[in-house]
């Protein structure tokens, strides 16, 4: 067993040529980001009616007692 | 015994989970109904509305007999002699309820709170699985106290927010002959790192959320001491609890307690994937992790925690300053070299278990190196971030708003409807290593290779209606024909598997039968 199914990462820099898997993102990062933002969005929308309404009494209940 | 001993970055290993426990119950007096009684309930529960073979009824009791202190004064004929009747804790009182579950693992009461202990499995993977059959457990117990008219709510998290803390362990059996103190050199600079990639993340900073912000893990700022044997107070980095529940000439379990309770698959699987790969590099190339103690531990975990750019640096005992990042490096490049040397206990380092893990882990460090926010299907507390932070920025809320405290809650409630986790897990956003199929399977049958089998294939196959009276981790307590406690007892861990007793199990339909074959035999 070689080692260098682990090394990959070390080695793509090491100058044997580029790794077909090593290719950069295909977006930038910019619009990733605002990919990324549009997706949190429409979570944050899904999961609005499940949000405790009271956040505060909420978060103020609960109470645990300490364990191990 | 057949088969061979677990390599590479699997070994024997479990994880027990203290759940968070709410209710708006009221007794009689109109008080609020104590987490004891409620944790009670959750327990019964369970037993009591799975279907016939799942678990032992509450009350049936738990074989304390290899848990007493006084280890060292109980002898060879005292593990084989008839079990008394005072060793098991018979529970007619419901907040100290036990049970034990056709999966091999114990549902129980402890002190507060529910708690899941999953049975003994052999991989990082089926460690996830049987984890995530816990959460079914305890969701199981909730929904048949829904029916009953009694309400519950169970969080897999670690903190309140205002200074309780409730654990989290795992356990991994290693060989006695490595020196502690090599291990707990060895664990204290990795543990203080590996929330980096095994955080389930936590708003607010200091035990009880004294000053605002999100940090990492759960644990770090209960963490007040480097070695110890408390696990309530002045909790120790490295717990030094020697209770092995194995043969104790030849195995020590190491008791992890300041890792999180987490629901991104990845994430319970780079945690107990890592730490058994570290513990592995420890047992053959120990020299490997050389040069890597921290100046200050206590203090390193707390500042790793709290940075979740990633940027922060610790202090070495030689006076170099690392990330949490580089630490984790340094641990992932030690057990990819140690894997590859040829060294029997690693086994083949390209297949299971230890290839995934080792690959696993050097993609989720580099994405992290790379940016953080990229991790979010793999690591839970750039999951949490991710979603709490864009919710900040939406609602201008900030980290000392009551509604980002409440979603950290909410994040770890297993009802699958309000829990914030669980929606992200259904929604594709956490990475699944397990799926559903898998886990519901897990819920009813244990793992095949370890000793839970037997425990497990007991509880299923016999019952209590079949003269399975009590378990523990090493031993079942079993009827026999003439009406007799007889305790067998499965001191190694790899014993009782299925490929070494399912005929024997196969031969009888209940306790008795099954020791009339047995004599005083270990199993």
């Amino acid at each position: 067993m070689s080692q260098q199914q682990f090394d990959r990462r070390r080695d793509s820099g090491a100058g044997d040529g580029p790794e077909p898997d090593a290719t950069p993102p295909p977006t930038a990062p910019a619009a990733q980001h605002a990919q990324r933002d549009e997706a949190l969005d429409s979570l944050l929308d899904e999961i609005d009616g499940v949000l405790e309404t009271n956040a505060t009494e909420f978060v103020h209940g609960f109470v645990q007692k300490g364990g191990q | 015994m057949s088969g061979s001993a677990p390599v590479g970055v699997g070994r024997v290993m479990g994880i027990e989970t203290e759940l968070g426990i709410t209710s708006t119950q009221r007794d009689a007096a109109g008080q609020p109904v104590t987490p004891m009684v409620l944790s009670g309930q959750v327990v019964r529960a369970y037993a009591a509305g799975a279907p016939a073979g799942a678990a032992l009824p509450a009350a049936a009791g738990w074989d304390y007999a290899d848990e007493t202190p006084l280890r060292d004064a109980r002898g060879f004929e005292m593990a084989r002699a008839l079990a008394h009747r005072s060793q098991l804790t018979d529970v007619e009182d419901p907040t100290i309820a036990t049970s034990v579950l056709s999966n091999g693992a114990r549902f129980y009461v402890d002190h507060a709170h529910p708690e899941y202990s999953s049975p003994e499995v052999t991989s990082p993977l089926a460690a996830v699985r049987w984890d995530r059959a816990g959460e079914e457990v305890a969701l199981a117990a909730v929904r048949t106290l829904a029916e009953e008219g009694l309400e519950v709510r169970l969080y897999k998290n670690n903190v309140d927010g205002k200074g309780a803390s409730y654990g989290t362990h795992e356990n991994y059996l290693v060989p006695r002959s490595v020196p502690f103190d090599r291990l707990a050199a060895a664990l204290i600079p990795f543990l203080v790192a590996r929330p980096v990639i095994a955080g389930a993340g936590r708003v607010g900073l200091g035990q009880a959320s004294e000053r605002p912000g999100f940090q990492l893990s759960q644990r770090a700022d209960y963490l007040e001491a480097e070695i110890g044997l408390e696990t309530t107070l002045r909790r120790p980095i490295v717990n030094t609890r020697d209770e092995p529940h194995a043969t104790p000439h030849l195995h020590r379990r190491l008791h992890v307690i300041v890792g999180d309770a987490t629901m991104a698959d990845v994430t319970t699987y780079l945690a107990l994937g890592s730490l058994s790969a570290v513990l592995r590099v420890v047992e053959t190339h120990p020299h490997l992790l050389d040069g890597l103690a921290l100046a200050r531990p206590v203090a390193a975990a707390q500042q790793v925690s709290h940075d979740p750019t990633l940027r922060a640096t610790v202090e070495l005992a030689d006076g170099r300053h690392l990330t949490g990042l580089d630490l984790l490096e340094a641990h992932l490049d030690a057990a990819e070299q140690a894997a590859v040397s040829g060294h029997e206990a690693w086994g083949d380092p390209a297949e299971e278990p230890t290839g995934p893990v080792l690959r696993r882990w050097r993609e989720v460090l580099d994405t992290l190196r790379r940016d953080p926010s990229e991790a979010a299907g793999q690591v839970e507390w750039v999951a949490k971030h991710q979603l709490l932070q864009r919710f900040s920025e939406r609602s201008g809320a900030g980290w000392d708003d009551p509604r980002l405290a409440a979603m950290d809650i909410q994040w770890h409630d297993l009802d699958p409807d309000r829990g914030l986790a669980r929606r992200l897990r259904a929604a594709g956003r956490l990475d699944r290593l397990v799926g559903d199929d898998e886990i519901a399977h897990a819920v009813a049958h244990p793992p095949e290779d370890t000793r839970a089998w037997f425990r497990g294939e007991v509880v299923r196959r016999y019952g209590a209606g079949g003269g399975v009276r009590a378990a523990s981790w090493d031993s079942v307590v079993l009827v026999d024909g003439r009406g007799r406690l007889r305790r067998v007892r499965v001191e190694e861990p790899t014993g009782g598997r299925r490929d070494t007793v399912a005929d024997l199990l196969d031969r009888h339909t209940d306790a008795a039968g099954l020791l009339s074959e047995l004599s005083s035999e270990d199993v």
